[in-house]
């Protein structure tokens, strides 16, 4: 049976382009790039080369690029670090959303324990945040906006140089948690008013563990591991020059073939969203325009998450769900609570994510796959039952 | 997926005895959309003793997994056993279920046990109501 991988906004499989520009970086120029001898200079270039190269992918110059384990640790050292400098001027109010990633909210929950004031931004209906929304928000002791540039479970894109270009005109710190973007969606900095970025390797077939902030010059960062003096002082650990390699090579790749590769994306997703959208009492979450080439999310009335990914996975499809039960917690996913889809509903939600290898043939046995399954496990469902002998009312109208 | 035992899994993809039991001798049912699982159980039931039964579930796997195997155990035994069935022989039953999963047992146990009280109202049989979980005021679904 053939294996159709659509989950690639959990991770990605690594591309052979990445892989190759990591080999010789464990065997032969295995230098420590704070070293002086020649093989550590060597490791050393090549960890300048690698900065520059991500730094022109998104419009950046070298010195502006901090290197992470990935995008959490960006994001937590993004907020914290604007956190700090706030307080020192006394300003302690950060701006948010409610559709965050944990790495994100986790750490404003933290930062809201030691004083500081969060406002969590409602989204709208698609699961966007407006420039309008945001400017209503800052007040004088704000001291940054994170908003994410598109969300990784609903694949909304944000306005995000229109926030920035808010943000910036009231001399307000703008991080974007730009994951899911970086080497998916074009991006530029400067033009995008972005003062903070995150990104993370292994969205973009890069390796896992590797990551990196961008910080505009001006912008001070404090360090979230402390020790030796890597990267500027900002995040002590000698270098894992392999994965930044890859990184580097990965993003190089994804940013040169773009264009190709969204192009085969979006018809594929498109597909994939009309075809399930045939399927009745069926809903998409998140924006029809504003949306993640690959990002495809539905929820479907009357059934459970798990139980669907089980199935399909049964029948060589790999995809990913908002459910309580694959959240490891009482509650559905945050997200599709965020944008009003009521607990029942949010439990049978499933998210597929397609890269440019998969094929519109593909898209056509995931949409069959799905249509079984969701057929099959409403025929054993109690709710379900009750929803078509007219006991209980439909929540999704169609 | 190595989430569970080849026994659950072989319960979530063949379920047994799964549909609804028209004119059945009990029902019950259990949970709450809103956690995500909901069980009902339909029984015949023939001089106290359960000769047929069907489920139907919405929920996850173990929660699919555990009804069906649940109305195994219980179908063709005498109300008494049906009556003492414990979620841990379910979940030995299964050959075990991730910690987090446990509760889709209990829920198991609880559909049978509502089931049975439902035949003991329908019937106005006496019984002991403290034997019988007191659905409204469990914890599982206290969001
Ligand atoms: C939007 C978003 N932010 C942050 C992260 C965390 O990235 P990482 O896994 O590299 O720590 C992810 C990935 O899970 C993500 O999708």
């Amino acid at each position: 049976m053939k294996t159709i991988y659509a989950d690639n906004a959990a991770t990605t499989k690594m591309s052979k382009t990445a892989l190759e520009a990591m080999m010789p970086y464990f065997t032969e120029i295995y230098g420590n790039p704070s070293s002086l001898h020649t093989p550590g200079q060597e490791a050393a270039e090549a960890l300048w080369q690698a900065r520059e190269d991500i730094a022109a992918c998104i419009g950046a110059e070298a010195r502006e690029i901090t290197f992470t384990s990935g995008g959490s640790e960006a994001d937590n050292q993004a907020i914290i670090s604007a956190a700090r400098s706030g307080a020192r001027k006394n300003k302690k109010h950060i701006i948010s959303t409610a559709v965050e990633h944990h790495a994100v909210l986790h750490t404003l929950r933290r930062l809201e324990k030691e004083g500081f004031a969060v406002t969590l931004l409602d989204v709208q209906p698609d699961g966007s945040v407006t420039p309008e929304q945001v400017k209503a928000a800052i007040r004088p002791d704000t001291c940054l906006v994170t908003v994410m540039f598109a969300n990784n479970e609903i694949g909304t894109v944000n306005p995000i140089r229109e926030i920035g270009a808010v943000c910036r005109e009231a001399k307000v710190l703008f991080h974007t948690d730009a994951v899911q973007a970086v080497g998916h969606l074009p991006i530029n900095v400067g033009e995008m008013n972005i003062d903070m970025l995150s990104a993370s390797a292994h969205k973009f077939h890069g390796p896992k563990g590797t990551g990196f902030l961008y910080a505009k010059r001006g912008v001070v960062l404090t360090n979230v591991i402390d020790g030796g003096a890597q990267e500027r002082g900002k995040r002590a650990g000698t270098e894992n020059i392999p994965a930044i390699m890859g990184m580097a090579a990965a993003l190089k790749e994804a940013c040169a073939n773009m264009e190709e590769n969204t192009a085969k994306m979006i018809a594929v997703r498109d597909r994939l969203i009309a075809g399930l959208s045939e399927i009745p009492k069926s809903v998409l979450n998140g924006s029809r325009d504003h949306r993640l080439p690959g990002n495809v999310n539905f929820c479907f009335e009357g059934i459970e998450g798990e139980s669907i990914l089980l199935l399909l996975d049964d029948k060589g499809v790999c995809a990913s769900s908002g459910s309580a039960c694959t959240s490891g917690s009482l509650d559905p996913s945050h997200v599709l609570l965020a944008i009003g889809r009521p607990h029942e509903i949010a439990h049978g939600s499933l998210r597929l994510s397609v890269d440019e290898s998969v094929t519109l043939e593909d898209a056509d046995y995931i949409i069959n796959a799905v249509k079984q399954t969701v057929e099959y496990l409403r025929n054993m469902s109690p709710v379900w039952r009750d929803l078509i002998s007219g006991k209980k009312e439909f929540t999704i109208k169609d | 997926m190595a989430l569970y035992s080849e026994k659950v899994m072989d319960h979530f993809r063949n379920p047994r005895n799964v549909g609804v039991i028209e004119n059945a001798d009990a029902v019950g049912e259990v949970g709450n959309a809103k956690c995500g699982d909901i069980m009902k159980i339909y029984l015949k039931i023939d001089n106290d003793v359960i000769t047929d039964v069907k489920f139907e579930t919405f929920g996850c796997g173990s929660a699919i997994a555990s009804a069906s195997m649940a109305t195994e155990l219980i179908k063709g035994k005498p109300l008494s056993e049906a009556l003492a069935l414990t979620n841990k022989a379910v979940v030995e039953a299964l050959d075990g279920l991730p910690a987090h999963k446990v509760h889709c047992s209990v829920l198991a146990e609880e559909v049978i046990k509502k089931a049975l009280q439902d035949y003991y109202e329908r019937n106005g049989i006496e019984y002991d109501r403290t034997q019988f979980p007191d659905c409204d005021s469990c914890e599982h679904c206290s969001i």
